[in-house]
């Protein structure tokens, strides 16, 4: 398989998948905020925090209230990180190699990017903005069903697996990293009925609600939280598993040895980890950690193959 | 209104089915016959079907504009195919052959003893003035002596019905995926025609081209690494690059997928970097290596021409090859037949006034407002002067360009183009087409069965290319005697 192909191929899952996630992010904090009484100020700002654009956006804005942030956010073409430029730079990866992918999957990923833009203003009111962030959600799991049952399992196959896992990682680390660090303070005994709306937000941002309940069955505690979004290795979305993921991928592919030693040097590191005496500034570092060790495995793959 | 043959209005041409007072030829009958039995809205039903199966197939060609920039449109297509007999064609093809084969007898001659400017059959004048001579091909012998290996010549019929050739394609000739997708479309739309037709099947283009490209791999083994070159996604023949190489299961690279070290060609793959033996070029030649040629090419590959001059990788078509893709070479063209096969030129030529030659030049200027004045280097219709249909200003320009640069021009009288039913809205109209078979030459000539018929759709009008309004048909080459 040609290096450009496996590229663009690698990049488009990326894309969609950052696409998907960020629109749920901003679903549930919207739905968070309808539940928290007026005392609590819980800001947008986080959101903004979590792809790292800070400075972007107040180049731009003045202050994190909520119609900037989600502009900001979802249709903000000056925002690298922006629904619309996810979509708009799937979409433009997805072109280029639309011979090589099933067709009816390159018509869907030009559709959710027509959409998305279609969608731009109504997204900005609450009233429609669960429509039209459900579309981008619904319309990546679409995509992801449609190529899982269409595409032969070759290298491009396992290229789109790495693309997927690798960018759900990622994103799933920082959704613990900012919803933890500044939406919730430190844990203490006497956990308040906003503190568990609050965790059942983070739980929620990954869809991950139902599934924690189903296998943990235990009220909701920040230590299994984490426990269960970062090292159970049956939820999906959690790191242990998107990580176990890209190594099935990476053993499909020639020389997959550098790739497969980054992914095992950050298992090591989860498994080390207790949860349980996580302490929140400790938690920070070790989110760093991961998440420089998911660089590393971008690296291994952009080294090794493109 | 449904078709009525009856009320055809044919005009002093040449007509591809109707031939008399409104007589459907022998081939077309059934056809004729066919299309009178149905109804406006069966009509209406199968133009749906047809444009539908072109969505859903996804035939486009990409058009750039100013205003939209790069924009990919439905292929054109008219569901009233054209008919040609089995017995005509294959002395069409028998000429294509012959033409074909003198044109890359005379491009190898050009690039090494020049043996018919000293035999002074053509001028030294049309070289120097070329400028698609490439000096830094001298020297170079391609496998077979072949140079142009997929070539596309224009053939229209004038009012007498007699083929003629208007011009030959012998750089990167597009086209030919439209020629087997219009085949698939109607068989979508219309199979049931296809019982009443003993119609010959065009589908094994890939498989012969596949077969040309294998031949001509430097190395000898059991599958020589093939590759499509395409300019990429905004190139007007994007899509039949893709196609091409989907039928052929070839890779489709652009020219950073390749690298050339040690004058070897490879392509950079997940595993690596892999040897290519044979790369069908869908580049022109000033773009193909900014090592050699155009030095702000990004689309070429640097050192590609170090490795084909050192045999370690074929390029399809040759570079060069061009040369005798001028329309003043192309009035050289049966003196070229003559003089290495020494024989009749099978396919006559439109005739053709160099403007070179003073006699001529001032035949053109004194007959202009007959004549069709064409640049020798320009294609797709640009550049051009239709003299009958052109302003008193218009044509004082041409005599101004031709006076100032005579070798760049040729002229020929109007032709006549032959036309074919059309179907406008629901009824049959008559519109001028042209035809483009395609003619891969290897260790052997083949050429496809028929080739890509192009109409002009608006009324009148003989401009037949897709960029300026064109549509296309598909070309039947029917066995009558079977």
């Amino acid at each position: 398989m040609l290096s450009r192909v496996a590229h663009h191929i690698y990049w488009m899952a990326r894309y969609l998948e950052r696409a998907e996630n960020t629109a749920r992010l901003i679903q549930v904090n919207t739905h968070l905020l309808l539940d928290l009484p007026k005392s609590v100020t819980l800001g947008w700002e986080p959101i903004v925090d979590m792809l790292s654009f800070r400075d972007t956006f107040y180049e731009k804005y003045d202050t994190a209230d909520e119609k900037s942030v989600i502009r900001f956010m979802v249709t903000d073409t000056r925002n690298p990180g922006a629904i619309i430029n996810s979509l708009a730079e799937a979409r433009e990866n997805a072109r280029i190699i639309r011979e090589i992918i099933p067709s009816e999957a390159w018509e869907h990923i030009n559709n959710l990017h027509m959409t998305a833009k279609e969608d731009g203003q109504s997204v900005l009111t609450r009233r429609h903005r669960y429509d039209c962030l459900n579309r981008v959600i619904v319309g990546n799991q679409t995509i992801t069903g449609l190529l899982d049952g269409t595409m032969n399992r070759d290298e491009g196959y396992a290229f789109l697996g790495l693309g997927r896992h690798l960018e759900r990682a990622d994103m799933t680390t920082r959704i613990i990293d900012v919803r933890s660090a500044s939406l919730l303070p430190e844990v203490t005994a006497e956990q308040s009925a906003f503190d568990n709306i609050q965790w059942m937000s983070v739980l929620k941002s990954l869809t991950a609600y139902q599934m924690y309940r189903q296998e943990m069955r235990l009220r909701i505690q920040r230590a299994d939280i984490l426990n269960f979004l970062m090292k159970k290795d049956t939820f999906p979305r959690s790191l242990t598993y998107s990580l176990a993921q890209i190594k099935q991928c990476t053993s499909e592919l020639p020389n997959p040895a550098p790739v497969i030693d980054q992914a095992n040097t950050i298992e090591k590191e989860l498994a080390a980890l207790k949860t349980a005496q996580l302490k929140q500034e400790k938690l920070h570092e070790v989110i760093d950690d991961l998440q420089l060790g998911l660089v590393n495995v971008h690296n291994a793959i952009n080294d090794n193959y493109f | 209104m449904a078709i009525r043959w009856g009320s055809y209005k044919k005009g002093p041409f040449f007509d591809e089915l109707i031939e008399g007072r409104n007589k459907p030829r022998p081939a077309a009958k059934e056809l004729c016959q066919y299309l009178r039995s149905l109804s406006d809205r069966d009509l209406v039903e199968y133009k749906t079907a047809a444009s539908t199966a072109i969505q859903v197939m996804g035939i486009t060609f990409t058009v750039y504009s100013e205003e939209e920039g790069s924009i990919d449109r439905a292929w054109p297509f008219d569901i009233i195919p054209r008919i040609i007999s089995t017995q005509e064609w294959q002395k069409v093809q028998e000429g294509l052959k012959q033409r074909v084969r003198a044109l890359n007898m005379f491009i190898d001659d050009l690039y090494n003893d020049q043996s018919i400017i000293k035999d002074e059959v053509v001028p030294a004048s049309l070289l120097e003035n070329s400028k698609n001579f490439l000096p830094q091909c001298k020297g170079i012998k391609p496998k077979h002596g072949v140079w142009a290996h997929i070539c596309g010549s224009d053939l229209v019929r004038d009012q007498n019905g007699t083929f003629y050739v208007l011009e030959d394609n012998l750089r990167v000739p597009s086209g030919v995926s439209y020629m087997l997708e219009n085949r698939h479309v109607m068989k979508r739309v219309f199979p049931e025609l296809f019982e009443k037709y003993n119609i010959l099947p065009v589908d094994n283009y890939a498989s012969d081209l596949y077969n040309m490209l294998c031949e001509l791999s430097p190395r000898d083994i059991e599958q020589p690494e093939i590759v499509v070159l395409t300019p990429g996604i905004y190139n007007s023949a994007y899509f039949e690059h893709a196609y091409l190489a989907q039928q052929m299961g070839a890779e489709l690279v652009i020219g950073s997928d390749l690298v050339v070290e040690d004058d070897i060609v490879y392509m950079r793959t997940v595993e690596g970097l892999s040897q290519v033996d044979v790369i069908y070029r869908r580049i022109d030649d000033a773009f193909i290596d900014p090592e050699a040629f155009r030095e702000d090419s990004m689309l070429g590959v640097p050192g590609i021409m170090r490795a084909w001059k050192a045999g370690n990788v074929s390029l399809a078509n040759a570079p060069g090859s061009g040369v005798a893709d001028d329309k003043v070479v192309y009035a050289y063209v049966p003196e070229i037949i003559r003089y290495y096969l020494n024989e009749e030129p099978l396919l006559p030529n439109v005739p053709t006034y160099k403007c070179m030659n003073k006699d001529e030049r001032d035949h053109v200027i004194a007959h202009i407002d007959e004549m069709v004045v064409k640049p020798a280097n320009e294609s797709g219709g640009y550049g051009m002067l239709i003299g009958p249909h052109a302003s008193k200003a218009e044509r004082e320009k041409f005599v101004r360009l031709i006076r100032r640069d005579p070798r760049n021009y040729v002229a020929q009288p109007m032709l006549l183009l032959s036309t074919a039913p059309t179907l406008i809205d629901t009824s049959a109209e008559a519109r001028h087409l042209d035809l483009r078979p395609f003619i891969l030459s290897g260790s052997d000539i083949c050429v496809t069965t028929g080739g890509l018929t192009r109409v002009a759709m608006r009324k009148g009008s003989t401009v037949v290319n897709s960029s300026q309004g064109g549509g296309s048909k598909d070309t039947w080459i029917v066995d009558m005697e079977g």
